[in-house]
């Protein structure tokens, strides 16, 4: 990466859809600098031709058969909803 | 200057299963909102993603049938992305190892006249992959409604290279990708509850240049027809555009079908970040030759296949055929009639294209559920072939019968006396008759007119109350001057 | 013996229950009295039920009059980590954003325990979403260490670990992303597991990152570990991570694993780090007094471990910020009260500014940003492949030797608020236990000692599923030092 990373908070902070005032933008970019640099170490590493670790112990085909099991009612599933109406959740209009 | 355009499209597919992708709740259509769902669904804190074995056999089906290529190995990504019909905010999808690539749909595109086959060419695929479907947005004046019963349904996602030139083709296109699932099982591709859905990117340049013009996406195209008018609209409105000079801008644009033309819908964006990554909750899947093979031998005869087969193995003439092959129960209702008596094949098929869907659309009913059987139909075509009654008293007199009753062709002549009281030999006589009472058309057709004993039908099948076999009739007519 | 009803093991109360000299609810009535008395200093619950413990207590009564106790763990009060779901009872993850939230639903874990008749008592504080190593990031409270109230218990789940150290629960879950079980298990002098990856279904755990977290028990002996590791362990069909291994009786295993000449290693990098510090001495003691049972001690290598804290906060902090994208002011949470409902964003930017703590806004932003376009390859994709390195690293030393003893934490517990501004430095102390995480492997922290009147524990990494081997040597040393028997004195 660079000889020195600066974060680009405010795109970050929108990708991740959390909002933050001024003072929080300063404060957590200094942090997420300082930490960014130091996992930078891993540069330190050749490792062309290692194969990546996505899973400890990687088994393949773990699948059930397609046999219906399990639900919750309507009316749990709803249960901590902030806004509802009509056994649907609220939400602001959404322009798509 | 000449315009074309190219055309790609994505097209998204419901699997067929009871239960969701990555969750054994129900899957479903019209029950009541939020009521297929569970931890996985709702996107609940703990909940995790398990794979439905259905859903993988259906998308590596779907992927035979095509004719892709099945890798060793695929895997299941995260695509990242915030709308509140994601119940975890991300998609579980498939990035950059799908579960089938590259492959080809055969198409037909519209013959000269409805009896003549029109040409066929194969639009190549990119790919297909699988992930799961969203939530179902309700949008009212002030706010929207969220149903997650859609939620985590398995769903396809069909993506052809740039291979299309015209909303013709991507009608067929679409046609195409619908026999071929139902036929398979895969899905039944209503798109009116939503088991099939089509996006399209479309470009227009001037013929003969190398490079893409600028695409549009169309969205909002709700039927296969409404793909076939958005895409012609679409195609037009660039290609007026381009004429006065205009730049066509990215942007997606909506099919409006009310109003019959497409709206912008939204201007270029931000490149999306997906941000996708290797989904940790999930393993990886390992398709081998053994699995493949097995699907494989699940995987019927597909449409074209037998559209050809039919018209060489029988003789079937296209017009047949195309009303046959869409519909499998159809065609194999057909064929088990058909494989016992092939000689018979186009009597039978003329019975099935025509007489049997007219009284079943009269009737509204299903093929599953009509009284006749295939070997019955089959007894009718063999009564008419031995002559025992003429071809039009079995279609008007003795298939509508059968139809209603379940009777055989027998038990219907039995009951209503169709059956002609005399003999060939008193046919014969009535031959000779008309014979020596015409003799201006005998004489015709001695001097080469063949069509001229045609006149001679009339009066013999008048002589018989219309229950002569006009073959034996025309037979017995020619032999008797000749 | 006459230790309070309260600081008994396990396998004594059940004892007790079978024998009819004890009643569960009794023995729940002890536990609510214990809680009460010192809540107040440790604050290790972020809430609990009296009436439902004792409801469950009186129906473990009644199994046992008609004779048909469920197991050893019926009756026994278990305390829960605040981030596993119980059908009915809150699950906050000590988060602002699901302070109102009740689960509908049971982890595979808790269905275990219930199927089995443990009492589960309580919703035990952690750091929000398991993110931390003091519990100082709690959106309710601040848990106090039992042994020196100004230091912190560790964390993340320091409300497991406090409350088993005060007497608050007979044994309690937790969950270990990057230490979060043995680290805190260290500072307040209990025993704690981290089991191999899939041996505990994470269904119903809330995900904080999905490929390094473990459900695992916090006991105060290592028998109540085996016990309560045998609950809550074996394959879960709904979790696909879960691992087909055929069920070991880990108590049995005790036994029979009694008295075997272990082969140990020393991973030389955690060593040379370690130095001189006071927290080493018990550590180093430890080792001694495994050579004189005549085990063979050798030093080993992991070379990677330079490298292993990036590789965590990389991983970690990207799956993480994918996982906790579902906390969006939408279907469960924490929605903004005011928010600009023409910016179609900002109920979630807003919701979600509110509801999370800084440390979670810190690491979401922190693995979006490692995710994102242009980035991936050099962050993620490379921190996976260092974690081949460091798995390797971990076979490799598996070959010669049973076992690894390590520290478990640079230092013992320190001082709340002494790290809280400089994020960096308190992930640096995770050093030590961060790369069985990592590599999948089981990882235990056992009391062996004090430093300047806190505990310090001594962590045994071992072979992937060979949890019976960990805790068999983890008993010769419990057998000859029972610090078990030592508890704060509150």
């Amino acid at each position: 990466m660079s000889e020195k990373t600066h974060i680009d908070i405010e795109y970050t902070a929108k990708l991740a859809r959390i909002n933050l005032t001024d003072a929080e933008k300063e404060k957590l970019s200094g942090q997420l600098d300082s930490i960014i640099g130091y996992v930078e170490k891993l540069e330190e590493l050749d490792t062309d031709g290692v194969e990546p670790t996505a899973h400890p112990h990687p088994v393949y085909n773990v699948w059930q058969e397609d046999e219906v099991k399990g639900e919750l009612s309507t009316e749990e599933a709803l249960k901590n909803a902030p806004a509802q109406r009509d056994n649907m959740i609220v939400v602001p209009k959404v322009v798509d | 200057m000449e315009y074309e355009a190219v055309i790609g499209l994505e097209v998204h597919v419901q699997i067929k299963a009871e239960s969701k992708i990555f969750s054994r709740v129900r899957a479903g259509y019209g029950h009541e909102p939020n009521k297929l769902v569970d931890p996985v669904v709702m996107g609940l804190p703990g909940a995790l993603p398990v794979m439905n074995k259905a859903a993988l056999d259906g998308i590596i089906k779907a992927g035979l049938a095509l004719n892709c290529t099945i890798p060793e190995t695929c895997k299941w990504d995260r695509k990242n992305y915030f709308y509140p019909d994601s119940p975890n905010n991300y998609q579980i999808t498939q990035y950059d190892q799908p579960i089938c690539d590259g492959g080809y749909v055969e198409i037909e595109l519209p013959g000269k006249n409805r009896g003549e086959m029109g040409e066929h060419k194969k639009i190549k695929l990119t790919r297909i992959h699988l992930e799961n479907d969203v939530g179902k947005l309700n949008h009212f004046a002030d706010d929207s409604l969220v149903d997650y019963n859609r939620a985590f349904t398995s769903l396809m996602e069909i993506v052809s290279e740039p291979d299309m030139h015209s909303g013709e083709e991507a009608f067929a296109f679409l046609t195409a990708i619908r026999q071929t699932m139902i036929y398979c099982g895969i899905s039944d591709c209503d798109m009116e509850k939503g088991q099939m859905r089509a996006d399209a990117n479309i470009s227009v340049r001037p013929v003969g240049q190398k490079e893409l013009g600028q695409k549009i996406e169309l969205k909002n195209l709700n039927s296969i027809t409404g793909v076939k008018n958005g895409i012609e609209y679409e195609i037009k409105r660039q290609t007026r555009e381009l004429k006065k000079g205009n730049v066509i801008k990215q942007a997606t644009w909506r099919w409006n079908a009310d109003l019959g033309q497409t709206e912008m819908m939204r201007e270029k964006e931000d490149a999306h970040d997906y941000r996708y990554f290797p989904d940790p909750d999930l393993m990886p899947v390992r398709i081998d030759e053994e699995w493949k093979a097995k699907l494989q031998a699940e995987i019927p005869e597909l449409p074209w296949d037998k559209q050809r087969r039919f018209m060489e193995e029988y003789g079937l003439p296209y017009s047949i055929t195309a009303v046959l092959v869409p519909d499998r129960v159809l065609s194999d209702w057909f064929e088990s009639a058909a494989k016992q008596q092939p000689k018979l094949a186009q009597a039978i098929g003329n019975l099935v294209a025509n007489d049997l869907l007219r009284e079943l659309s009269e009737a509204g009913q299903r093929l599953e559920d009509c009284k006749i059987t295939p070997d019955s139909l089959l007894g009718l075509v063999q009564v008419v072939e031995k002559g025992t009654i003429p071809k039009n008293v079995a279609n008007k007199d003795v298939f509508p019968e059968m139809f209603k009753s379940g009777e055989t062709a027998e038990q219907v002549i039995e009951r209503k006396g169709l059956k002609p009281d005399f003999d060939e030999g008193q046919v014969k006589v009535w031959c000779q008759e008309a014979i020596d009472e015409n003799p201006k058309p005998v004489q015709n057709y001695k001097d080469g007119n063949e069509k001229a004993l045609n006149a001679l039908l009339g009066p013999v099948m008048k002589k018989s109350k219309g229950k002569a076999n006009p073959q034996l009739v025309n037979k017995l007519i020619r032999e008797l001057i000749d | 013996m006459s230790e309070e009803l309260y600081y008994k093991s396990a396998s004594e109360l059940s004892e007790l229950l079978d024998k009819k000299e004890l009643s569960a609810v009794d023995l729940m009535k002890a536990t609510i009295a214990r809680t009460k008395q010192v809540e107040e200093k440790v604050g290790a619950f972020n809430s609990y039920d009296e009436v439902d413990a004792l409801a469950q207590a009186d129906a473990s009564d009644a199994r046992r009059a008609a004779g048909n106790s469920l197991g050893p763990l019926d009756g026994i009060p278990v305390g829960i980590k605040d981030n596993l779901a119980v059908n009915g009872q809150p699950l906050t993850c000590s988060s602002k954003m699901l302070e109102k939230f009740v689960s509908p639903y049971d982890a595979t874990c808790i269905e275990k325990l219930k199927s089995q008749g443990a009492v589960l008592w309580g919703r035990l504080n952690l750091d929000e979403y398991a993110m931390g190593s003091s519990t100082e990031n709690s959106a309710f409270k601040t848990t106090s260490n039992p042994w020196n109230l100004d230091c912190i218990p560790g964390g993340s789940s320091g409300g497991s670990a406090a409350a088993a150290a005060a007497g608050q629960a007979v044994m309690t879950l937790g969950s270990d992303t990057g230490g979060s079980i043995r680290q805190p298990a260290s500072h307040c002098g209990v025993v704690g597991l981290k089991p191999t990856y899939g041996r505990v279904s994470r269904y119903g755990l809330a995900a904080f990152a999905s490929s390094l977290d473990q459900v695992g028990p916090l006991t105060r002996s290592v028998k109540d570990a085996a016990l309560l590791l045998q609950a809550i362990s074996g394959h879960d069909e709904r979790d696909s991570t879960s691992y087909r291994t055929e069920t070991q009786n880990f108590v049995a295993a005790l036994e029979k694993l009694r008295g075997r000449k272990w082969t140990l290693g020393l991973p030389k990098e955690y060593f040379a780090s370690a130095a001189d510090t006071p927290a080493m001495k018990p550590v180093l003691e430890a080792i001694e007094f495994y050579k004189s049972l005549g085990c063979e001690v050798k030093e080993v290598s992991l070379p990677h471990t330079d490298y292993a804290v990036a590789t965590y906060y990389i991983i970690a902090t990207a799956e993480a910020s994918s996982n906790l994208a579902r906390y969006d002011g939408i279907r469960y949470t924490h929605r903004a009260e005011k928010f600009d409902a023409k910016d179609s964003v900002d109920i979630y930017c807003q919701s979600r500014a509110e509801g999370f703590g800084e440390e979670v806004k810190r690491r979401i932003i922190l693995g979006t940003y490692v995710l994102s376009s242009g980035y991936y390859d050099a962050y993620y994709l490379k921190a996976q492949k260092v974690r081949t390195l460091i798995r390797q690293d971990f076979e490799k030393a598996f070959e010669n030797v049973d076992a690894l003893l390590t520290p478990t934490s640079p230092t013992p517990a320190f001082k709340k608020g002494e790290k809280s501004s400089d994020p960096l430095s308190m992930y640096l102390s995770d050093i030590y236990t961060i790369s069985a995480n990592l590599a999948g492997i089981p990882g235990m922290s056992l009391p062996c000692g004090y430093s300047d009147g806190l505990p310090v524990g001594l962590q045994i990494l071992g072979k992937p599923f060979k949890e019976d081997e960990l805790l068999a040597i983890a008993n010769e040393f419990e057998a000859a030092h029972p610090f078990k028997d030592q508890h704060p004195s509150l």
